[in-house]
């Protein structure tokens, strides 16, 4: 619909421009200047086809708002997200368990998000599975979204934060029910506890890399960290630190 | 606190820009500051040079006599574009460079992050402060005046204290180069990154003293192009007569007037934070950034359209003349002009769908986004329909106008699919994004720009330049910007992020090999701009159009000499229809002396522009580098210079009214030899700057 | 007076009692008011910001606690009457004779604006005692920054007077003397009607 508009333009300009071209044989009306006619057209077309777009764009917003829940048959997976610079972590509160660098969803289920940040606006994104929102210190926000099938997808920090922004990559898997229990059930027993300690390697400016070697963990480029016991609160612990201003550990407690 | 730190703050030899590479010299140190050095070097020549060339022909009493404290609105405006094109190297080489390290950047590229973080930043900051600014007030600044038949703008030191501001602001941004960095917060500078927790260095505080100087310019423009389009427009020029430039630079002035002080605003209570220990944005103690957002947002759009607005105006004029007929469509350019101008008040929003308003907020403003696509399409249409039936002539203006018409509508369908908040949540800081907006800068503002720049050239010089390197120029631009941006949509739809100077995934590379290539040709553009104008000046007698219209203009300023004298017109003119000019040219009235001469009141040059130049540098710069007893004793001598200018009395002078007879006459001498030429002439050596008459059927 | 005199700008005209001014005080006295409508501009957003943050009180004192009404009643009461005398000094300037009366005017004007100033002070300084300083929460930080940049320019406002009267000594009252105080007679009145704002929106309203 908006070629309708465009394609004129692109069409007419060079044909306009070479036919009534100086020294050409077209005709020439130098006084020529308006036509009511034309002038309805050229402005009421667009503006229609604004009024037509309107309506979609009103409903679309509405439909597609990250904030409403999408349909379901059963419960969404919570998931609250933290970024940090320069990585995120990703926490089950009803499952006890989180991981850094890398998010797992049941494919065919959607997730519910619910994103804070610790440092300074960051925005998620997963490019091909839906829209990014920001991540604000204090505030909350929300994210809605769902994986069709199962899958391997980017994720990645839209909002600049620093040196490190490139890096703050992460892996969201897809997976199908069965291997998304098994997820789980690996974090909770491979995993390490997010000790106060722990957390205060997490919140250091380091990429997720740099993160692993504090946590003590071995090398690996894409190497996720998983956490097999999370404080409970902790998210709205990290969130209400920015209102309280209180500089004490969100995991110690 | 030692003598020293009283002294110099908190600079140290640890600013210069080779420190670190000497005391920490690892490969990407060395590679980095052997580019920040070369950038210093080229700052330092470059000044050098200009001092020593100054100094070997003896001009620095011309300097300052003709130029630095001229009041002029002519020298004031050609001052301005002078700035505007060197900004405008630096921000073309600094393009190349982000560009090239993006094409090899899955090799490891050479830029470390913190480097290019900073390239990013003094990228747009410059493009839009220091070079599309200074150029658009350049070229309204030059052309509004003569346009509406007046001597001079209302307020002609406040012009010059404007000039002044802008340079400061940008002699800023330069020395930066040389001591301590830049900052790395993008040119929006959101909080909490740019607050103090996360910033402490003088990166952030020079972005914002460049900023804040440059904006207070700009307001103080606004202020003082408003007046002198409603106060000092010729006898009959009343506005529905005025040419379309002029009502752009009437929209432009009024957006400059209320959208400044938002960014005022905005980068004066991030100052107060980061000096102060306020806590307007910082993460603690109830800061609240996204209210940083809104302000500097509220300024933001806006501002895009001061980018934009004089650029439709130029296509206006240079449509209509260049086609030889009228422009189409007046009344409803004017009416979109001004709907645009209200309508840039009401979309702030849409930079930032997704900090998580409501989707009822959200769809409001992206409606309101799409419906500022309708002026403009009205006035793409009228253009277009301008050249309907006219005689178009392809020259170098001409061929900007039809690539503009072309690419600016892609990047406006572009524009309305951002509108809508769904999509946006998708493309929101990926290339989508630079692609989108550069699409509406580079063929809008910045062909624009380089249009009026041609156009005006001669009335300015008195000399016209080299149509076939403006050609090869501008074709370099053209296609240059097709191959540097084009790549960046798919690059966004795949969901590349802005600002990132590295990727792994090499289905990204062919993209960005193309996008660097176009980098490259827009260059090569520029060093065209360089050649054609010495090459322009070489040839000046060939080139040379004294009578003062080269192109069969339909403006007043066409009907002046070239270059105009200081006071513009020897008589203001009667104006008793729209292209007064052509009026007067068909109606025989054109080249005659008044029956009368009278002496003439012009200003008297001031040295307040300068001083409030190198004052508001030297205070900024103490600032930067908190040097106290610097920002006291520049801010005492800035504000005794104002008491003492309100001292001042015998600021104008009189041009006797032989002396305007004489040169009047001369004029007209001249006039009389030149043989008239027909637009098929128009580019050969016989355009001397008068034209014959060709009325159509 | 004449009825048939055209206004050259909005505001006390002086008229053809003073030829001198007649060409330049349209421009002039307009593009003072399109400064006055950017300054505006910046106090409107500044008011914006305070609103948005009264509740950032980051569990410091809030303005019940903080707000000394008296004071801020005094120093309106200074204000207002200092626009009054400015009023007069303006009549003084338009229908006077001799420099005397407006002289008059202006320093008493000056004066009250002086005590506004010195009260103003007091209390700032009162509330840093208080600990309640621009750096104690986001709240204070936009009380800090909207209510002083209302003094500063009240100062400037001063400063300006006195080089006007340093003019006068210097030149008598001459048409950039006239000039100059029909521009700060705008000025003045309008830091008056921003305070008026201030004292309702933030004191009165503080309390309510």
């Amino acid at each position: 619909m908006l070629l309708l508009v465009v394609a004129p333009v692109l069409v007419a300009t060079p044909c306009f421009a070479w036919r009534y071209r100086y020294g050409g044989s077209a005709r020439y009306t130098p006084k020529w200047s308006f036509s009511w006619p034309l002038e309805a057209a050229i402005w009421g077309i667009p503006l229609a086809i604004v009024v037509v777009l309107a309506v979609w764009l009103w409903q679309s917003t509405h439909a597609l708002d990250p904030y409403a829940p999408l349909p379901a048959t059963g419960p969404p997976v919570r998931i609250e997200v933290v970024g940090y610079d320069w990585k995120w972590l990703f926490i089950y509160p009803d499952l006890g368990v989180a991981s850094m660098g890398e998010m797992a969803l049941p494919a065919g289920r959607p997730i519910s998000l619910e994103l804070t940040s610790d440092t300074v606006v960051e925005s998620l994104l997963i490019p091909t599975l839906g829209s990014q929102i920001y991540a604000m210190p204090g505030r909350i926000t929300r994210l809605h979204l769902e994986a069709y099938g199962p899958g391997l997808f980017q994720g990645q920090n839209q909002q600049f934060n620093g040196d490190g922004y490139y890096q703050q990559h992460f892996l969201a898997r897809a997976l199908t029910p069965a291997g998304f229990d098994a997820w789980i059930a690996h974090a909770r027993s491979k995993g390490m506890p997010l000790s106060a300690a722990a957390y205060r390697a997490i919140e250091q400016r380091t990429t997720l890399v740099d993160a692993r070697k504090a946590l003590g963990l071995p090398r690996g480029i894409r190497g996720a960290v998983y956490f097999s016991a999370v404080p409970s609160g902790l998210f709205a612990r990290i969130v209400r630190s920015f209102h309280d201003d209180s500089t004490d550990n969100p995991a110690a407690h | 606190m030692t003598i020293l730190h009283l002294l110099f703050g908190r600079l140290s030899v640890e600013a210069l820009p080779f420190w670190e590479m000497l005391h920490y010299p690892s490969r990407q140190n060395v590679v980095n500051g052997a580019i920040a050095t070369a950038a210093g070097a080229v700052v330092l020549g470059g000044a050098g040079l200009a001092v020593l060339l100054i100094t070997r022909y003896r001009k620095w009493r011309v300097l300052w006599s003709d130029w630095l404290t001229s009041v002029d609105h002519k020298r004031i405006g050609i001052m301005y574009i002078v700035l505007a094109f060197v900004m405008l190297a630096r921000g073309l080489i600094e393009a190349n460079i982000m560009r090239g390290q993006m094409a090899f950047a899955l090799d490891g590229g050479f830029l470390s992050a913190d480097h290019f973080e900073q390239f990013f930043t003094t990228h747009g900051t410059i493009m839009i402060f220091f070079m599309a600014m200074p150029f658009l007030t350049g070229l309204i600044n030059f052309v509004m005046p003569l346009q509406i038949g007046a001597r001079d703008v209302a307020f002609p030191v406040m012009n010059s204290i404007s000039l002044g501001l802008t340079a400061a602001g940008a002699a800023l941004v330069m020395i930066s180069l040389d001591i301590g960095k830049f900052s790395t917060g993008g040119w929006s500078g959101y909080p909490p990154y740019t607050e103090s927790a996360f910033n402490p260095g003088v990166g952030v505080d020079y972005w914002i003293w460049a900023v804040s100087l440059s904006s207070l310019g700009s307001m103080m423009t606004g202020i003082n192009f408003a007046v002198t389009i409603y106060k000092k427009r010729a006898p009959g020029m009343r506005f529905m007569r005025m040419p379309l430039f002029t009502w752009t630079a009437l929209a432009t002035s009024i957006l400059m007037i209320f959208a400044m002080p938002a960014l005022t605003v905005a980068t004066g209570l991030l100052a107060l934070d980061r000096y102060l220990g306020f806590h307007f944005f910082t993460d603690h103690f109830g800061g609240n950034f996204m209210n940083y957002v809104n302000l500097f947002w509220v300024f933001g759009h806006p501002e895009v359209y001061i980018l934009i607005l004089p650029a439709f105006g130029v296509y206006s004029e240079v449509f209509s003349t260049f086609s030889g007929k009228t422009l189409y469509g007046y009344t409803s350019l004017v009416l979109a002009t001004m709907a645009i101008g209200v309508l840039s008040f009401t979309v702030w929003l849409h930079h930032f769908f997704t900090m998580g308003q409501s989707a009822d907020i959200n769809a409001v403003f992206g409606i309101a986004t799409m419906l500022i696509g309708v002026p403009t399409g009205v006035k793409v249409y009228d253009w277009l329909w301008t050249m309907f039936r006219g005689r178009v002539r392809f020259t170098v203006p001409l061929v900007y106008g039809l690539a503009f018409s072309m690419l600016f509508v892609i990047g406006g369908l572009t524009g309305i699919l951002l509108a809508n908040p769904s999509i946006d949540y998708q493309v929101h800081n990926t290339q989508f994004l630079i692609a989108h907006f550069h699409n509406m800068l580079v063929p809008g503002t910045l062909f624009g720009l380089l249009a009026g720049y041609h156009m005006w050239f001669p009335k300015a010089f008195g000399f016209r330049l080299d149509e076939r390197w403006g050609m090869f120029s501008a074709l370099c631009f053209i296609f240059g910007f097709i191959l540097a941006f084009f790549p960046l949509y798919g690059l966004g739809l795949l969901g590349y992020p802005r600002r990132t100077l590295d990727f792994f995934d090499p289905v990204y590379l062919p993209y960005m090999v193309a996008a660097f290539a176009g980098a490259l040709v827009i260059l090569a553009g520029l060093a065209g701009l360089v050649v054609q104008l010495l090459v322009s000046i070489l040839h000046k007698e060939e080139l040379a159009v004294p009578a003062g219209d080269p192109w069969d203009g339909r403006s007043l300023e066409w009907g002046l000499p070239a270059p105009p004298p200081e006071y513009n017109f020897s008589m203001l003119p009667e104006v008793s229809s729209r292209d007064a000019f052509t009026r007067a040219k068909e109606e025989g009235t054109a080249y005659r002396a008044p029956a009368q001469f009278h002496d003439i009141e012009m200003p008297k040059n001031s040295a307040m522009g300068m001083i409030v130049c190198v004052g508001g540098f030297l205070a900024a710069f103490g600032l930067v580098w908190y040097i106290w007893w610097l920002v006291v004793a520049a801010s005492l001598a800035m504000a005794a210079a104002m008491v003492g200018w309100g001292f001042t009395r015998h600021t104008e002078r009189i041009i006797p009214a032989h002396e305007v007879e004489l040169a009047h006459l001369r004029w007209l001498a001249v006039v009389a030899v030149t043989q008239p030429v027909s637009r098929g002439e128009e580019a050969s050596p016989s355009n001397a700057g008068l034209a014959v008459l060709e009325t159509g059927e | 007076m004449s009825a048939a005199t055209p206004l050259q700008h909005p505001g006390i005209n002086l008229g053809p009692a003073h030829p001198e001014t007649e060409g330049k005080s349209g421009e002039l006295l307009f593009g003072f008011w399109v400064f006055l409508m950017s300054d505006a501009i910046i106090f409107g957003l500044l008011f914006a910001t305070y609103a948005v943050m009264l509740h950032a009180r980051a569990g410091g004192p809030g303005p019940a606690r903080l707000y000394d009404i008296k004071s801020a009643f005094i120093e309106t009461a200074a204000l207002l009457s200092s626009s009054f005398t400015y009023g007069m000094a303006s009549l003084a300037l338009k229908y006077g004779r001799r420099p005397g009366p407006l002289l008059c005017w202006l320093l008493a004007t000056m004066c009250l604006g002086g005590l506004f100033l010195r009260l103003e002070v007091q209390d700032f300084i009162t509330m840093l005692h208080q600990g309640a300083g621009p750096g104690r929460s986001g709240y204070l930080s936009a009380f800090f920054a909207l209510v002083p940049l209302h003094g500063l320019h009240v100062t400037s406002g001063i400063i300006w007077m006195l080089a006007i009267i340093g003019q006068i000594a210097r030149y008598g009252v001459d048409r950039e003397v006239k000039l100059g105080l029909l521009r700060l007679g705008l000025f003045w009145h309008f830091l008056d009607i921003v305070w008026v704002v201030i004292f309702s929106f933030i004191y009165l309203g503080g309390l309510a």
